[in-house]
């Protein structure tokens, strides 16, 4: 189910400024790899290029390569719309579809790939609410409006959308900003149960965070404002916390700066 | 400082002893005066049609609701508002089937498909569409509409008279018909729904078609499954805009129609009238009476417009629900 990331030499700009600079980086399946860095880094950008959600922003492109295991995301006959249902992705604030109810949100995208049965559908929605862990909650009331959830729980069932369609990779930006300790403790849990069945790929800012959930771990900076964000380092998670090799990684994690 | 702290067990008198400025007195007067002035002059007028309009049908001896006829000056007067009411309904639901779809194309376009250098200028000639007087637009429509739709009435007859609606009874006949007029008021309501229907549009949240655009949803997709739902209130309360403007439009239909008491099932045939058109028709050569029977339809499309604005006003109100939701 899961696939190797595999990025070379990758650049990305906004118009004529580039935002990321020259970024190479391979990323294992079934693993939780955490992206870390102060604002305006680049760390989102480049999450966003990994299913080509950059080029949707007005003037956004791409140089390099990002490969699916052989595939390459940007080879001139891939159908970004068809990378989007390889790669999954959870934003920073949950949105689910506000005028649907929970049921149609995570048949959402199936529908959208053609799963019509109902049969099938019930399935799979069941499936997906179980392992976003919210099915309990919501079992009872799958038919009214997913808007109504709190925002932990509409978190989980943005995930549960995310992951209904069996995608290879799993995006998550910033995915427990907005939520408070209780909820993020749930989506952490639920990282560590999904890193079993998909590759994921996490940005966040809470370092701690990026401590317990991850597997490795990418630091990002810049080296002043308007410009471009590099990778510093990508390193075992254990080690960027204890040892880095990059002077820049120490001084971001004791909290020196940024 | 000169605030005065009271004790909260003061006595309620005494509330009047906090400081104002001479300015905020004078502006609060104002703009108290201001809504207050609105309110008398909204009465006045609605008594003064009132009055008027219930002198005039109390006088009329037919049906005024059912009478095709417009003969006030006939002794006994004889009037009624069945063709008008008939041809403002449908010629405004003509120029809705064929408005609303056409604006809705132009608003997604303009966000969603065009390049940003093209949809600026198009939303901008739009704009300029909307700011054409409608003396303009009926001049247009006898000049250039009415001779242009000939052929199309003519296939509409061949092909589609069996409906009973693409009828035309006499072939040769002029198209200065309901029809034409409902095909000119859609050209005339077309800004006003697309700039509404954009600008909802625009303020769907970002964030929702990224839900979408992320499931691997095609460009269509994201419009039908996160900008559509999210928009669709605004857009009704666009259509009801228009429709408004449909409802009341005056010059441009009384310069196309030939207008005649004939209430007929036949959108193609020149006959019918409008509440505006039969006022803007009937007012230069009617007496006092005639004037006041012309204020009594009058009233009617004032009730028919009142309707349509609550109804398009509950349906924002429902809106509130959903933008609330996900705040």
């Amino acid at each position: 189910m899961a696939k190797r990331i595999d990025v070379s030499g990758l650049s990305a700009f906004y118009g004529n400024h580039r935002a990321i600079d020259d970024i190479s980086m391979t990323v294992e399946p079934r693993s939780v790899t955490a992206f870390i860095g102060p604002s305006g880094c680049g760390k989102s950008t480049f999450l966003r290029t990994l299913n080509r959600m950059h080029e949707v922003t007005p003037g956004g492109r791409v140089e390099g390569k990002v490969m699916l295991d052989d595939e390459n995301l940007y080879g001139s006959s891939v159908d970004p719309v068809t990378v989007r249902r390889t790669v999954g992705m959870v934003f920073q604030r949950p949105n689910p579809f506000p005028t649907m109810s929970i049921y149609d949100n995570v048949a959402a995208g199936l529908k959208l790939n053609g799963v019509r049965k109902k049969g099938e559908l019930d399935a799979i929605v069941e499936k997906s609410l179980k392992g976003a862990n919210l099915w309990n909650e919501v079992k009872d009331r799958l038919n009214k409006p997913g808007s109504g959830l709190s925002g932990g729980q509409q978190q989980r069932l943005c995930i549960a959308r995310a992951i209904a369609v069996e995608p290879q990779v799993l995006l998550m930006d910033e995915p427990c900003s907005a939520l408070d300790p209780i909820s993020t403790l749930a989506i952490e849990d639920l990282i560590g149960e999904l890193k079993t069945r998909f590759t994921i790929v996490i940005v966040t800012h809470n370092m701690q965070q990026a401590a317990r959930v991850s597997d490795r771990t990418a630091f990002f900076n810049l080296a002043g404002v308007g410009q471009p964000g590099k990778l510093i380092e990508i390193d075992d998670t254990e080690r960027i916390f204890s040892n880095p090799s990059v002077q820049a990684t120490e001084d971001y994690i004791s909290g020196r700066f940024g | 400082m000169t605030t005065i702290e009271t004790p909260p067990a003061a006595a309620p008198p005494r509330k009047a002893a906090t400081v104002t400025r001479p300015g905020d007195r004078v502006f609060a007067n104002l703009s108290r005066g201001s809504g207050i002035l609105l309110l008398v002059v909204m009465a006045a007028i609605a008594v003064f049609l009132t009055v008027r309009a219930v002198h005039a049908i109390s006088k009329d001896h037919g049906n005024f609701l059912t009478t095709f006829e417009w003969t006030p000056s006939l002794n006994p007067p004889v009037f009624g508002i069945a063709v008008l009411a008939y041809g403002t309904v449908i010629s405004s639901i003509i120029a809705m089937i064929i408005a609303v779809p056409i604006a809705l194309g132009i608003a997604l376009f303009i966000t969603h498909y065009a390049p940003r250098r093209l949809g600026g200028p198009i939303a901008y000639v739009i704009d300029l569409l909307a700011a054409v007087p409608s003396i303009v637009y009926g001049l247009w429509g006898a000049l250039f509409l009415v001779p242009h739709l000939r052929g199309l009435n003519l296939w509409l007859d061949d092909y589609l008279s069996w409906t009973l609606i693409f009828h035309k009874s006499d072939p040769n006949s002029a198209p200065r018909s309901l029809f034409t007029v409902g095909i000119l008021l859609a050209i005339m309501i077309l800004p006003i729904i697309t700039n509404v229907s954009r600008e909802v549009i625009n303020q769907v949240p970002k964030m929702h078609q990224e839900a979408a655009l992320a499931l691997g949803a095609t460009r269509w997709e994201v419009i039908r499954l996160s900008v559509l739902p999210f928009a669709r209130s605004g857009i009704i309360s666009a259509s009801m805009l228009g429709l408004g403007r449909a409802l009341g439009e005056t010059m441009a239909v009384a310069t196309v129609l030939s207008a005649s008491p004939v209430l007929s099932a036949h959108i193609l045939d020149p006959v019918g009238g409008t509440f505006s058109q039969n006022i803007v028709a009937k007012f230069g050569e009617a007496d006092e009476f005639g004037r006041d029977a012309l204020i009594a339809s009058g009233l009617v499309l004032f009730v028919i417009t009142l309707l349509v604005n609550g109804t398009a006003r509950l349906i924002i109100a429902r809106r509130k629900e959903y933008s609330g939701a996900n705040a």
